[in-house]
């Protein structure tokens, strides 16, 4: 094993007979294999009546198959200290693990009769939704989720795929049946919508090897892709307020509709949002709300497209009675980059700095295999962390400009405030605070 | 051919030290054109005085807000200029800054560590600007009721003891401390003798060392401060809290005084953990993150399994001195926190009367030498852990773990668990959700 990612990533590609698109990334940093199963079977794909069906999917998709009970997937699993993580967003359900080099063939053997073979016992989806049912609570107390949520809802319409919370509502969860797993199984989850990807200490001959012998022969017909439905951009600021009595801080979000990942102007969005929310302590929104003003731990923006138009989306965290300050300062912020663009030497900084990040996404097998997904399911093409640089390289001051201009504008904002009433937090309160803290 | 960069090999790291006594810890690995440097002090909320509890923290915060040589406006984009992402953070027995950046930035980062450790401006208005940023990251983890409950646990388990007070400070210190609390304190703390340099990466080793002596050579030796900590006196009786506030979900939660890292007792108490709650490893930047392998684990077949909880987890993390090991509960919805409570006290009663088999023992530590390989999957990860255990423990033992793990026996396990999870070293803390008023 003498493979490094010095020089960029160097992955094996392969499709199978029947459709599957298989990713092998050897590296010899560590004697541990990172196995990531991908398939377009998201949020997006859910009837509307059941939202969260993704979701609840994904936590009952490892507790039993045809030929193996939920017990002896679990000893399978903690036997090699292995944390199976399945986790959905607006358009995939991703299975994914670590797993020390010489369990490879063993995870690789469960895991495709864990996304092939799933039987959906009762008794598990009743327990899983249960805890679903518990986190949703859990989120109804988070200010912080549900400013984001609400802000979704504002953005896109509470019906939207990319609208509605991942987890769905109690009564949709309470109304998911073990058939409706099955049949979202069943159309969703084929040769034709899959893409496994292997990063680690393995030999990508042998390993193409293995999944193809634990793949090929799976036989399955596609269902049908699903476009993302239309939506209104903003013409007017909106705003929508949660009053949530006995907490100590708002959550403020605040966000614009932006375009897709596949729209040419995205690498100047991507540079016109490092520059407003991410460089350094988070932008220009940190450096006014959090550094000139001491107004929050953490002041950020987001910017999320994909196949549909993503979300840029602005957060903070404030004493409440500072809510007002700190949408003054976003507004101001959003308005002046949206009015005059950035400096020189804010967009020289910032390509200088995303272009030398490439090789940190590359650090960590886990990384890898993200950064391998993506330029998969984009089609960016096996080369795309040679390509990144010049990507960024070619962006130049007008687009960004541009884009800025596009979308950042105060007058149509929508914005999602959740937390105390500015009143309702007295000075008295017992203090309790946090216990490890970055400063970041 | 290549030799494949092992993770964590002791003869790769390559020790020195300074005659201004800064220790330097170097690890070549050249599977990417990366190097973490981080800069680690023997300092943390456990050496904070009453009246001044979250200094350490706060000083971190200041320590990013320009030096004599970085302008507060430079040190934005120092690090981005090489793709870089830096951060730090304090907690009981230590802080530390770090950066990881291309290969290329190891001078800068060096430069950067070095003006840190001895020329931090403490401009006045920064540290006033600062003073309502730190409130607002401990309201943030107000907000949080199962962070709530884990600072009053936490300061009930401990009478003597200063790891009772939460790292981030009580307010009422966060409000009244000056500038010249802050100053005084890091420049007791902050300086090359309190300190370990660490850098992994694409490196050469001679290179590094080089560097660093021209960086921190001519900084003074100070005279750190003796850690001279309380002890804490031994419990005799159960402890409770009760929080009753507004909120959707209850939670419970408990903590024994638990082995400090060097104490024999920590290790089985580790593969103990494991064996209740699933390894998380000994990684506390990277490995307590996710969820751990834990679907065999005691109190999950008895308590997420029977529906009673939502969640369940363990920490065990290794410090200087005694701290808590903590399990914590999330109740499912319906469950009323005494059956919760009553059916965990069951399952780890279970365990202390009758022991655990073999074969779980001997699960927990194959889970436990797996999470050991994946928590230092990268230049970053390694570098904290040389750190982390250098700073906190003593150099050396982050590479005893493996062999200290695989050494356990079942009776040990067993033996800890009747020995350190009695009623009487326990402390017990309830959230219980009250309505929201309309």
């Amino acid at each position: 094993m003498t493979t490094t990612v010095t020089r960029g990533l160097s992955p094996a590609r392969q499709v199978l007979a029947n459709g599957a698109i298989v990713l092998v990334q050897e590296t010899a940093f560590s004697p541990a294999v990172t196995i990531s199963a991908s398939f377009r079977a998201g949020s997006l794909y859910e009837p509307d009546d059941l939202t969260g069906l993704a979701w609840l999917l994904a936590r009952v998709i490892d507790r039993g198959t045809a030929t193996r009970s939920a017990d002896s997937i679990a000893e399978a699993l903690d036997d090699r200290g292995v944390a199976l993580k399945v986790s959905t967003n607006r358009h995939a359900l991703t299975a994914s693990c670590t797993c020390l080099a010489e369990d490879f063939p063993e995870m690789l053997a469960l895991l495709s009769d864990i996304v092939r073979e799933p039987v959906f016992p009762q008794d598990q989806l009743e327990k899983r939704r249960a805890e679903t049912v518990s986190l949703i609570r859990q989120d109804q107390d988070n200010p912080a989720v549900r400013a984001s949520e609400a802000l979704q809802s504002l953005l896109y319409g509470p019906a939207h795929p990319y609208g509605r919370p991942a987890k769905g509502h109690i009564e949709t969860i309470e109304h998911v049946t073990r058939e409706d797993l099955v049949t979202f199984h069943a159309r969703r989850f084929a040769p034709g919508s899959f893409t496994l990807v292997v990063v680690g200490d393995v030999s990508a001959a042998r390993a193409m090897d293995q999944v193809t012998a634990a793949f090929d022969s799976w036989k399955a017909a596609s269902a049908s892709d699903r476009a993302v439905p239309p939506i209104a951009a903003a013409t007017s600021r909106r705003e929508t307020r949660i009053a949530m009595t006995g907490k100590s801080q708002t959550d403020v979000a605040y966000g614009f509709t932006t375009i897709t990942r596949l729209d040419p102007r995205f690498y100047a969005y991507w540079m016109m949002n490092n520059i407003l929310g991410q460089f350094g302590l988070g932008g220009r929104l940190a450096e006014n709300i959090r550094e000139r003003q001491g107004m929050a731990y953490y002041a950020f923006s987001a910017f999320d497209p994909s196949l549909g138009p993503g979300p840029l989306v602005i957060r903070a965290g404030v004493d409440p009675r500072n809510v007002d300050r700190a949408v003054a300062a976003i507004d101001a912020e959003v308005g002046a980059l949206g009015r005059e663009g950035p400096t020189d030497r804010e967009l020289a900084e910032t390509r200088q700095f995303l272009i030398g990040s490439v090789p940190r996404m590359l650090e960590t097998n886990q990384g890898i295999a993200t950064f391998l997904h993506t330029a998969e399911f984009f089609g960016l093409g096996l080369d795309f962390d040679r390509r990144l640089p010049s990507l960024l390289h070619a962006v130049t001051m007008d687009e960004v400009r541009a884009a800025a201009a596009d979308v950042l504008d105060p007058e149509r904002a929508s914005l999602a405030i959740a937390g105390p009433p500015a009143s309702a937090r007295s000075e008295s309160e017992t203090p309790f605070g946090a216990a490890r803290s970055d400063a970041g | 051919m290549a030799v494949p960069a092992l993770a964590l090999d002791q003869p790769a790291v390559r020790e020195a030290r300074l005659d201004n006594g800064l220790k330097i810890l170097i690890q070549e690995v050249h599977t990417a054109p990366l190097v973490s440097v981080w800069c680690w002090y023997r300092v943390g909320s456990g050496d904070e005085r009453p009246g001044h509890t979250g200094v350490s923290h706060w000083v971190e915060h200041m320590n990013f807000k320009g030096t004599t040589n970085i302008p507060r406006d430079e040190m934005k984009g120092i690090v981005e200029r090489f793709g870089g992402a830096w951060n730090g953070y304090t907690w009981i027995d230590q802080t530390t800054y770090l950066e990881t950046a291309g290969s290329d930035a190891l001078d800068t980062l060096l430069f950067i560590e070095a003006e840190r450790m001895a020329h931090g401006l403490y401009e006045p208005e920064e540290c006033e600007s600062e003073r309502t940023v730190i409130i607002s990251e401990l309201q943030g983890g107000e907000n949080d009721p199962d962070q709530l409950l884990d600072t009053e646990v936490t300061a009930t388990a401990f009478r003597a003891h200063p790891y009772r007070h939460p790292t981030i400070g009580w307010i009422e210190d966060l409000r009244s401390m000056t500038r010249d609390d802050l100053y005084g304190y890091y420049r007791r703390y902050y300086v090359p003798d309190n300190a370990t340099l660490v850098v992994v990466g694409d490196v050469d080793r001679e290179d590094v060392l080089r560097r660093a002596e021209a960086h921190f050579g001519r900084i003074p030796a100070g005279s750190p401060p003796v850690r001279r900590r309380a002890v804490e006196p031994n419990q005799i009786g159960e402890r409770r809290v009760l929080i009753e506030r507004e909120g959707t979900t209850g939670y419970v939660k408990f903590a024994w005084h638990a082995p400090a890292a060097t104490d024999p007792d920590f290790f089985p108490m580790l593969v103990l953990d494991a064996a209740l709650t699933g390894a998380k490893g000994t990684n506390i930047w990277s490995s307590f993150r996710g969820a751990p392998p834990q679907r065999k684990a005691r109190l999950y077949t008895a308590l997420v399994e029977r529906g009673l909880a939502s969640s369940i987890s363990g920490s065990l993390v290794a410090t200087a001195e005694p701290f808590i090991y903590s399990i914590s509960l999330t109740a499912m919805e319906g469950t009323a926190l005494s059956s919760l409570e009553a059916a965990a006290l069951d399952a780890i009663e279970r365990v202390r009367e009758r022991g655990l088999s073999d074969e779980e023992v001997a699960r927990a530590r194959r889970q436990l030498k797996a999470r050991l390989v994946f928590e230092t999957d990268s230049v970053t990860n390694i570098a904290h852990q040389l750190g982390y255990f250098d700073t906190v423990v003593g150099n050396g033992f982050v590479h005893g773990m493996r062999p200290a793990v695989d050494a356990v026996t079942t009776q040990q396990v067993n033996d800890v668990a009747t020995r350190r999870l009695a009623r009487e070293k326990r402390t017990t803390g309830w959230f219980q959700p009250l309505e929201r008023r309309a």
